[in-house]
Formats: structure tokens, sequence, C-alpha cells
């Protein structure tokens, strides 16, 4: 059983950490990174089987983790500093120059939990598929999970990432789609419409679930436990999960303006007093 | 002179094939992906011997490279197989990001290169391949000449830890390197010495050169000719020793100018060792319809204009 209140308790630091770092050098995306608090935290807290202290690029007998959306980076640092892949204090070295800590994740540099570089938008979910029948391959029974931003589905590779898994049962791989409706132009709906995603991915043959608010932890929990309870199945599962982007800071919450920009010294202040200190900033 | 002896034509696209067969018993880590060209790619024996290593991703390159950059996480070493065209240009940002970049170990293996792919045009004779590959940092890039040599290098490629680019052919062409010669990645070779002209050829057109020096020696002139069958990391050590001997250079290959061998060994020459250099290489035109060998001759790339490339680099001393 998950302990709910202690993963809320790691989302409020994570956000703060996320707005500190972005704050610090003026730069990144806080907005995408909030929205996806609940899901990392209930990733590498809960969900997954995974080796912090010692990281190894094959990740033999370990799940697995892709961020193809590469640019939600600060969220993703402040989670695997804190589950134990690096030290903490080399959050404050967050796109500064000679830091691990890039704009856009990579393995160039080193940086322990990172095993492909992202930020050009689409090509995540070939390079999980990848790493599931390498897996198969290996006769490893762990799972191999991504995550997408709903606007870079508007990529035509992951069209053909789309139609590949299901049609030759890559089964191991969990896909999660950050529907936040947003993108850097606007809504997705206003910038390029996508109709019905659910549709879509039954159409090409994955199993599709949903978690209706995926900055509830409880939700996140539940719906992630769920496609792992389908995988193995013959189908790839694909996970539609809403969420606000900005979510967690008021003024951020549901717009697309706090895609890629920092807040100010003020905005700073506003965003923590509303984020609890629960495990010490970095 | 030393004589070479072409002992049958054969496609380099074969010399893969068999190279490939042979990692499939040898190397349990190798795996192979291919985009709807298995027969192309001459790569059916492989799949025969082991189907469950072999991935068939349809008509979709830029899944293809990321689907094999996944597969080196867990220790696989995957081998892509497509036309050259389509195993560069149009996957760019998939290998830049997810394989140069991100530094896995894929083996990106493109047939049908250049011009003497042939009657299909333009659209598939890339001759831009060489210069877009040979600038991903970290890229290595190799062109090879006949079938024993595609051979060696598909063997080889896999013992080495990174990511590669191997550029081969579609016709059948002269098999003239020694079945058992072992593949040097980074090292050029000697393949005649002679002390007037270098020519430093790669590709379907190191027997041409061999041709050329052939004509010259008729003519009175000493050509010595390097097989530059790796384009990166370039073995600049090989070129300096052999200019320092005749003080010309030709550059051969079936590429464009821009980008290709020709100007990689310009660079090692401005930064060192300043002589004339003639480039036999496509001059910024695309390709078009017709054979092979009508369209090396209208594009520049035959015998005759790498002997007249020599007598001008020697005129120009």
């Amino acid at each position: 059983m998950a302990d709910i209140a202690a993963l809320e308790k790691i989302c409020s630091q994570t956000r703060r950490d996320i707005v500190r770092m972005v704050h610090a050098v003026q730069s990144g995306h806080p907005g995408g990174s909030l929205g996806c608090t609940e899901y990392f935290v209930s990733l590498f807290h809960h969900i997954m089987d995974h080796n912090a202290s010692d990281f190894d690029m094959d990740g033999k007998n370990e799940d697995l983790f892709f961020l193809s959306n590469g640019h939600i980076s600060p969220v993703y640092y402040s989670v695997l500093s804190r589950a134990g892949y690096f030290p903490l204090e080399e959050l404050n070295t967050f796109r500064k120059l000679n830091t691990r800590l890039q704009g856009h994740p990579t393995t160039h540099e080193g940086l322990p939990g990172v095993r492909i570089a992202s930020g050009s938008l689409g090509q995540g979910l070939s390079v999980a598929i990848g790493a599931a029948l390498s897996k198969k391959q290996n006769k490893d029974p762990k799972t191999v999970f991504s995550l997408h931003g709903d606007g870079e589905l508007q990529e035509g590779q992951i069209w053909e990432a789309a139609l590949y898994a299901p049609a030759n049962k890559v089964d191991n791989l969990i896909m999660t789609i950050d529907a936040n409706g947003q993108q850097i132009d606007g809504s997705t709906d206003d910038v390029l419409a996508m109709g019905s995603l659910a549709a879509k991915f039954e159409a090409f043959g994955w199993t599709v679930l949903h978690i209706e608010n995926g900055n509830d932890v409880a939700q996140v929990v539940t719906g992630l436990e769920e496609a792992k309870a389908h995988t193995g199945k013959g189908k790839p599962v694909c996970v539609i999960m809403k969420t606000a982007m900005g979510a967690g800071v008021d003024f951020m919450e549901g717009t697309h303006e706090w895609h890629g920009i920092a807040p100010s010294d003020e905005q700073l202040s506003n965003a923590l007093s509303q984020l609890e200190e629960t495990m010490g900033d970095y | 002179m030393k004589k070479y002896i072409d002992t049958g034509a054969k496609d380099t696209r074969s010399g893969f094939g068999a190279g490939l067969a042979e990692l499939g018993e040898t190397n349990e880590a190798v795996v192979a992906l291919c985009a709807d060209l298995t027969g192309s790619l001459k790569m059916d024996a492989f799949k025969k011997a082991h189907p469950d290593r072999f991935y068939q991703v349809g008509i979709a390159e830029a899944n293809m490279m990321g689907i094999a950059a996944g597969l080196t996480i867990g220790g696989k070493i995957p081998f892509t197989g497509t036309f050259a065209n389509f195993s560069t240009g149009r996957v760019y940002d998939q290998i830049r990001q997810s394989i140069a970049y991100s530094g896995k170990n894929v083996k990106i293996c493109a047939s049908h290169a250049g011009l003497t792919l042939g009657e299909d045009g333009a659209t598939h004779q890339i001759l831009e391949d060489l210069g877009l590959m040979k600038m991903l940092p970290g890229m290595t890039v190799i062109n090879t000449c006949d079938y024993n040599q595609t051979k060696a290098a598909t063997i080889a490629i896999a013992e080495f830890e990174g990511p590669v680019y191997l550029r081969f052919g579609r016709p059948k062409v002269p098999n003239f390197t020694a079945a058992d010669q072992k593949f040097e990645i980074g090292k050029a070779v000697m393949l005649q010495e002679g002390s007037d002209v270098t020519i430093a050829a790669t590709g379907h057109l190191v027997w041409k050169a061999l041709e050329a020096a052939e004509h010259l020696a008729a003519m009175g002139i000493s050509a010595e000719v390097l097989n530059y069958h790796t384009i990166k990391p370039l073995d600049e050590k090989a070129l300096l020793k052999s200019l320092a001997k005749t003080g010309a250079l030709v550059s051969a290959e079936e590429h464009q100018i821009a980008g290709g061998l020709g100007e990689s060994l310009a660079g090692v020459l401005s930064r060192n060792f300043p002589a004339p250099q003639e480039f036999v290489a496509v001059n910024d035109s695309f390709g078009e319809s017709g054979t092979p060998d009508q369209l090396l001759e209208k594009y520049g790339l035959s015998t005759d204009k790498i002997v007249e490339a020599a007598q001008k680099a020697v005129a120009r001393k």
C-alpha cells in the first residue's frame, strides 16, 4: 500500500525545487514540470523497482523510465535527486555551465538516472520500445515506462512507434500521456486539434487507461498500478493522464503562459508560500 | 607495379549480408533491424537463422533509429539496415539526439549509396550522407570498396564500442581486397606505392583509382593509391606521409565535393602541408536515372577523370 500522505509531502518539496531551480537561472520549463509532479513522485517513490544508489545504464532487472518531453527536466532532476541518484546540492547547477543537469536531459555528461537524451520531441516512445524489446531478449521481466506531452504527439515518429508496439506485442511497456491540453502557442485544440487520443490509441491496438486527475497522488498511484496489472497481456499500455499545467502554484495553473518562463523574485516568494517545505530545500 | 586481381564481380551489400550472417553465429548481442528492405540489404540469411533477433519495423525509419537506440540499453548491438538516403537525411535528428548525442552503440548500415544506385534516380541517390554523418560528434564513418572489405568491416564494427555509419552500395563491382585482410577502423590502406601523386579514394572509386594508376604509369607518372575506407576518424598520418613523398593529391569518391572525403583531406593539408589537390567527386549536383557506368561517366567519376585529375595535380606542383 502506498503511503499517500508521504508521497504528497515529496510532491510539495518537488514543487519547491522546480520553482527555485527555474528562478535561479531565470530559464527552464516550470509549467509541465509542476503538472507532472504527482506522476514522477509516484513512479520513482512507489511504482518502479529501480536502483538509484548504483546506477547502471543497462538497467537489467530494473524497471526503466524514459522522458520523451525532455523540457520538463526540472521535475525529473528533482525527483531523481531526491530518490538518491545524485547529490541534492547538484540541483544548484541546473542549466549552468559545466553542469550535468543540462537544459534538456542527456546521457552525455553522465548524469545517473538518465538513459537517453531528449528534448527534440517525439523520439522517446521508439527508444522505450527498443528498451522493452531488449528486456524481452534478456528474459528480463521488468517494465519500461515512458512519459510524453500531449502536444508532442503531433510529431510523426510517435505514430510510427504507436503502430509498431501493438503489432509486435510489446506488452512490457507503459506509456503515459501528460494530457494538459496546452502547448507553447496555446491550447492543443487551437494549435492542432488531435480529437480523441483514447480512440486513436485503441484503434492502433493499445490498452488505454485513464487517470482523470493526474494531480491527485492517490489517483496516479491507482492508475499506474492498474497499468502494471495490464502488462504481459499481449498489448502495450497507454495511460492518458489529465493534468493541469502549472499545478500547485495558483497563478501558474491551467495556462500555457508558464510553459517556458521563470518566476520573478516576488513570484517565487508567492509560489513558495503556497508550497510547504517538507524535506528541506536543496 | 603491384597487380590487383578482380576475383569476380560482387556487390558490397552482399558483403554486408555475409558479415551480418557471420555475426549472427559469433556474437549473441548482435540484433538487426530493417525498414522493409531485407532483400535489398541482403539481410535474409541473418533473419532466417535468427528470427528472434531480427526486427522488421516497416517503412518507418525514424522509429527504427529510436528502437535501435533503446535496444542498446540492456547490452544489444543493433545493426539497422536501409538505403543510405533513408539511413541519414531522413532520420538525421533521430540519429543526432537518440544515437550520437546519447552515445549509443548503434551500427547504421546503409546500402544503395551514391550514383551507382542507378535507374531509380536522384530521389534515392544520396550524395550528401558522408558529410551529414561526419559532422556528428563521435560518429565513426566508413565507406567500403568491395565485397571482402565490406564483410570485414561489418564484423569489425560489432567489436567497436560506439555509433558507426557503414556505407556500401548496390551494383556488382570488382572484388579485389584479400578475403582474410583484417579491417582496421581509422587506418588507410596502402594499395600501391608511388612517388609523383597520391590518389586517396573511398568506396567504389578505389578500384577506379587502381585502374587510373596503371594508366598513369604508362604515361610515366607514378601514383600512390590509398584506400580511405574510414572517413572519420581520418588517418591524417597516412596522408601526410604519402604527401611528403608525392607532393600532390587527388581525392576520389562517390559523393558531393561538399562534405566528402576530399574536403576532410583538404583540411589536413591546409593545416599541415599545403599542396595541390584535385577533387574527383560530384560538383554540387543531384544525380539522375541511368546505368551506374553511364552516371559515373556523366558526373565525372570515371577512371579517365581520375587520370586527368592526377595530371593536373602534378602540373600544379
